[in-house]
């Protein structure tokens, strides 16, 4: 941080009175070792603060840390290094030292900007490390302003001595020539950058929002409620010179109150305008990826009244009266929606509810008397998914390895939009998100699907009813066949006729009936009986799976057809006695679908690949439904969309001095680096026969090109040879 | 002494950078102004103010460059005119261009489209490293194999600045809404990476009029080709993909090429400083103070797989092989230093070359960093917000500043900046690869 010619040796005694007391202070402050410290003091925080993850609750530090060094870190501010007092208190001390450097060296390089140094001596150049001589024939005064001229069209520039020799007065020249001013200016600029840059972040950061919290009696406000009923000290005046806040507008309303998120609350800071949104904006690429987000605003000006309609978009802020206006994120602004309740059980009753969405609505079994609240989580309009590798013939056990080392390299030549594995994306329409929590607080968490979905297996197109215990794990998803209307009538009429034994024991008779000759009643009475038995085991009838044991074995479904088979039927005959019975209980739930359609006052169902299709994912659905959790689900029926914008909204008056600082620290940095410092002198004098000139060439620092430009210097102004760089280093030849 | 009738005329110490200018710069002068010329007639519509902007500044910068360095020139015209062919011959005669041409059109399947030109980037610059090797190590013929390295690493520059405007091209192809300059994710930045790094490298080359080095830079280069092509492979990455709303700006054009810009010329250094202390060790027999260098060289070399998460997936044999030739190529290294060690420049021009690259890069570094804050302030809503990748930006800038700092101000030479430079590197690599492994934050667009 300081130049070489400004350091000062170490103290050799110990300082007494306070003048020097503070010189050996300004000293440490301003030496480069002290900003190197610092700077590593700098680097290590930004690591930790990279390392652990800033401005998280509490909670998850203990848990991550355990509670001993959750507190520890805490009491060393690790959770928000950034604004630590420590932290600001180092960057406060890097101003101070960089300050004090320039302080230091700016009149040095003031001065040094405007000497040439003519008065060196000769000797003086004979010592510098690159010095050459050569003789001339002209007379001293013409040459010293030829190579005066030279040196000037080179773009040195260049003052002329005249001074006294042995041969006479004036009869020696010295031309002093210096070029690269522009070094030192680079670090003043660039050293002024660094304290411009931190003064104006300062001034951007959370310090004058904490002032107001110490000096001005301002507090963060930790509870929840309406904005309009937070008290005032937990507000903020519209006249805050800087800060950064949150405001989330819905459509159709609009807010004047930014939120300040702070470690232990919110602030709320209240706004010259208030902002309205008219409408938000999401537009999506093919690929489900978003590719815009927009929002028409309206600006209220509180002081005039004026309106002033703008656009807010990621990358297009807009400024009012100094605040910007920033499009962050986006969240539901209340969007209504219908559900209905569908029973999944034999005995449920269908019902609506209506909700809004980050609202929840109470629910009572009638035939328990358990409690629920629903809470109706979100709403998406658009999901997108990928079906590729889900069966199709893509995916029919061709094996992508088997290919040789020229198809492998063909595949990959072309386009950039070749990939080998193949992605199929479809829009499948809105979902629901909703929960379900019980007395004792614990939740389960839903996703359905609004529309049916083609799986693209050949299968019946069927609903997505996904669930999940903790929001750790994935959403599993019941998949239930819809019928020709494109509703799950069909499938529930048969899961209610599943549960009714009097159905099901006649849908057994008609299978037998259709299946059996009538004159032989023997087979049929056998058949009679696997069919009940294999329909009650898949019903969940405790009576029939007598030979399961377990309570957490799923009392019905496939598993309990499976169970009951394996613990029956000899291994060997296994195999072909679960076909069987999965082909007797396919016919038999056939008939029982057929049974509820007429209860209902419906045409049957002719028996073609369609209703097939249909009573395959019936088979598996009826078997999984078992395994949900809960006897209902709820599927969307209609909803009212309701965006919400989240705007950030910054008043940030250090930008101008930081982006000043930016420029200058680039033109610092380049003239620092690309333009050197140097000066060449030559003395010209007269000798005996003819005139002699001496040249030096000095520079900030040693570098190749210094040598280089040496060279050049020699052979272009001294006329000299080229020469080897082993004899640019050593004496001139002679 | 050197007494002579010299001429009394007036000393011409440099020529105006114009009389400088041969027919050659002209031409060339004329054929960017042309393109650019072309370019703003026939997408200036489609172009906002700032893109406009920065076509034309684009213009005096690329015809500064080409006088700059002529080979800069030829490069230009030359990646130009493949470019064009590769766009021509997207179209067929009276038809829209479509990208299933690049499966039918022999050039642009084998050569041209984007993703052929890579791959024979990838080919070239192992062929480059394995030449220029070959010219270290080897005998009479080594000046000649060098001189086939540098070739194949202009080579491997051309394919990859092709591939790279062709699949600008091609993603417009794909929708007018999806096309983007090529710099916007970790696939697209490692190709960018590859040839910044060798440019550079070349250009040092002509500067100091020596091949020798070009077998430790390309080395880094080869290891990013590397993880390039495991990355086509097994993850896919080189598809096409829409920007996200947050990229969609035009400071992404400036901001991204600045930073690479200073990632490859510190990876440069970094390599140069290896075959400084390689140079500097030859002569040391006692193995155990060659560890430390062949451990750095080794995490070096095989940095992307250091920070991968679990070698179980798909490519974990990739990466087993990779480690094993890394560690092999380094050992190799360290056995035949003192062979190594004679054909290497003088350690003055290793430490110049050195001080050179970080110069560049640190300059680089710094204005991709301010307009990184500027972009951030129009796109997050603050120029500064301690993210990740902004912290550990900070934190290479400030390590190169010291460096840079001990050298100007308090001349550190040798062994301790060389050592200091190789670290840098993984800081370096730690700021770019490391931190969109392991950290979260709002620059996730490169994630693994």
């Amino acid at each position: 941080m300081s130049l070489p010619l400004a350091e000062t040796g170490p103290q050799a005694q110990p300082p007494r009175s306070s003048p020097e007391r503070l010189k050996v202070l300004v000293d440490l402050l301003s030496s480069m070792r002290f900003a190197i410290s610092l700077l590593t003091v700098i680097c290590i925080a930004s690591v930790i603060g990279t390392v652990l993850q800033q401005n998280q609750p509490a909670v998850n530090y203990v848990n991550q840390f355990g509670p001993f060094w959750a507190q520890l870190f805490g009491e060393l501010h690790l959770y928000s290094v950034y604004s630590a007092w420590w932290f600001l208190l180092i960057l406060g001390f890097l101003v101070v030292s960089t300050s004090l450097c320039i302080a230091r060296n700016t009149p040095k390089i003031l001065v040094d900007l405007k000497t040439f140094k003519e008065n060196i001596r000769e000797q003086s150049l004979r010592a510098f490390g690159q010095h050459a001589e050569a003789d001339f024939a002209e007379a001293p005064e013409g040459l010293a302003r030829r190579l005066g001229e030279g040196l000037v069209q080179g773009g040195w520039k260049v003052r002329l001595q005249q001074r006294d020799t042995a041969a006479g007065p004036g009869t020696g020249w010295m031309v002093a020539a210096k070029a690269g001013a522009a070094n030192k200016l680079g670090y003043i600029a660039a050293h002024s950058a660094i304290v411009l840059i931190c003064l104006g972040g300062l001034l951007d950061g959370d310090l004058i929002v904490r002032a107001q919290m110490w000096f001005n009696g301002k507090a963060p406000y930790a509870g929840a409620g309406l904005i309009a009923d937070v008290p005032a000290r937990h507000r903020l005046s519209e006249n805050n010179p800087t800060f950064r806040g949150n405001l989330m507008v819905a459509e159709g309303t609009q807010s004047s109150t930014a939120i300040l998120n702070q470690s232990d609350g919110v602030l709320l800071q209240e706004l010259p305008f208030a902002v309205e949104l008219k409408k938000f904006i999401v537009e999506h690429y093919s690929t489900g990826m978003p590719k815009l987000f927009a929002s028409e605003i309206v600006i209220h000006d509180k002081a005039t009244g004026a309106l002033t309609e703008a656009r807010v978009e990621v990358n297009h802020p807009v400024n009012y009266h100094g605040i910007e206006i920033y499009q962050s994120s986006f969240d539901d602004g209340g969007s209504k929606v219908r559900l209905q309740a569908l029973p999944l059980d034999s005995d449920g009753a269908r019902f609506e509810v209506e909700g809004v969405i980050g609202g929840s609505t109470g629910l009572t079994r009638s035939q328990t008397g358990e409690k629920f609240n629903l809470e109706f989580s979100a709403l998406r309009v658009i999901n997108v998914e990928n079906f590729a590798g889900q069966g199709g013939p893509s995916g029919s056990g061709v094996d992508v390895r088997k290919v040789d080392l020229r198809d492998s390299v063909e595949a990959r030549l072309g386009a950039a939009n070749k990939v080998m594995t193949k992605k199929e994306l479809r829009n499948v329409g809105p979902s629901i998100t909703y929960k379900l929590r019980d007395a004792a607080g614990q939740a389960r968490e839903f996703h359905n699907y609004m529309l049916p979905v083609d799986m693209g297996d050949g299968g019946a197109p069927v609903m997505l009813l996904g669930m999940r215990e903790t929001p750790a794990e994935p959403f599993r998803y019941l998949r239930v066949p819809v019928d020709e209307q494109g509703g799950l009538d069909s499938f529930l009429r048969l899961r209610k006729a599943l549960g009714q034994p009097k159905l099901r024991e006649q849908a057994v008779a008609r299978y037998v009936a259709l299946a059996i000759d009538p004159s032989k009643p023997e087979l049929a009475r056998q058949l009679q009986a696997s069919a009940s038995r294999a329909l009650d085991l898949f019903a969940g009838n405790p009576a029939a799976a007598k030979s399961t044991d377990g309570p957490d074995r799923p009392t019905g479904g496939l598993q309990a057809v499976a169970d009951f088979i394996e613990s029956n039927v000899p291994e060997a005959e296994r195999p072909r006695a679960g076909e069987v019975l999965i082909r007797i209980l396919n016919g038999v739930l056939f008939q029982l679908e057929q049974l509820s359609r007429e209860q209902s006052g419906l045409k049957p169902w002719p028996n073609e690949a369609k209703t097939q299709a249909f009573m395959t994912q019936a088979v598996l659905s009826l078997s999984d439904v078992q395994a949900y959790p809960v006897p209902l689900t709820f599927v969307l029926k209609d909803f009212t969309q309701v965006q919400a914008s989240v705007f950030q909204v910054a008043r940030a008056p250090g930008k101008t001095v930081v982006y000043l600082g930016c420029a200058l620290l680039i033109l610092g940095v380049f003239a620092m680096l690309y333009v050197r410092e140097r000066r060449v002198w030559i003395w010209v004098r007269p000798e005996s026969d003819g005139t002699r000139a001496t040249m030096a060439l000095s520079s900030n620092r040693k570098t190749m090109d210094g040598d280089r430009e040496f060279e050049h210097l020699k052979i272009k102004l001294l006329g000299l040879a080229p020469a080897s760089r082993d004899a640019a280093e050593g004496p001139a030849p002679n | 002494m050197n007494t002579a009738t010299r001429p009394t005329t007036s000393i011409t110490l440099s020529e105006g950078f114009f009389s400088r200018r041969s027919w050659l710069d002209w031409l060339f002068a004329a054929l960017v102004l042309a393109a650019g010329g072309a370019t703003l007639s026939m997408y200036g519509q489609a172009m906002d103010v700032y893109e406009t902007g920065i076509l034309i500044a684009a213009v005096p910068a690329a015809i500064w460059l080409g006088w700059f360095w002529r080979p800069l020139a030829v490069l230009m015209v030359g990646v130009a005119g493949l470019s064009l062919l590769a766009i021509s011959s997207y179209h067929a005669s009276g038809e829209a261009p479509t990208l299933a041409r690049a499966d039918t059109v022999f050039w642009l399947k084998y050569f041209l489209s984007s993703q052929s030109a890579i791959l024979w980037m990838s080919m070239l610059v192992f062929m480059s490293t394995v030449f220029y090797w070959l010219g270290l190590i080897g005998g009479q013929h080594g000046a000649t194999m060098e001189l086939t390295g540098s070739r194949l690493a202009w080579a491997s520059v051309v394919m990859a600045l092709t591939g790279t405007m062709v699949r600008w091209y091609e993603s417009y192809l794909l929708g007018a809404d999806i096309g983007h300059i090529p710099v916007s994710n970790l696939y697209e930045v490692f190709v960018l990476f590859c040839w910044i790094t060798t440019v550079f490298y070349l250009y040092f080359e002509a500067q100091y009029k020596t091949r020798a080095l070009g077998a430790f830079v390309m080395l880094v280069v080869s290891a990013a080709v590397g993880f390039l092509l495991w990355y086509t492979v097994v993850r896919e990455a080189h598809e096409i993909q829409p920007l996200v709303p947050a990229l969609k700006s035009w400071w992404m054009k400036l901001h991204v090429p600045a930073n690479f810009i200073g990632y490859g010329t510190f990876a440069l250094s970094a390599m140069v400083a290896f075959a400084y202390l390689i140079k500097q060790q030859a002569g040391e027999k006692r193995w155990y103070k060659l560890t430390p260098l062949w451990l750095l060289g080794i995490v070096l070399c095989f940095e992307p797989m250091v920070f991968r998460r679990s070698t179980n997936e798909a490519g974990g044999s990739y990466w087993v092989v990779y480690f094993a030739i890394s560690a092999l190529v380094v050992a190799g290294i360290l056995f035949a230093r003192e062979r190594i060690a004679r054909r290497l420049p003088p350690l003055e021009v290793l430490d110049d070359v050195m001080y050179k690259a970080i110069a560049v890069g640190f300059a680089f570094f710094t204005i991709a960093t301010v307009l990184g804050a500027l972009w951030a302030a129009e796109a997050w809503g603050g120029y500064w917000s301690w993210d990740p990748k902004e912290t550990w930006a900070l934190i290479v800038w400030l390590n190169y500043a010291a460096w840079l700092h001990m050298r100007l101000m308090k001349g550190l030479r040798g062994t301790l900046s060389a050592w200091w430079a190789l670290g840098g590197l993984v800081v370096t690599t730690f700021a770019f690869l490391g931190v969109n492994m392991f950290l979260s934050g709002l620059h996730s667009y490169g994630t693994l």
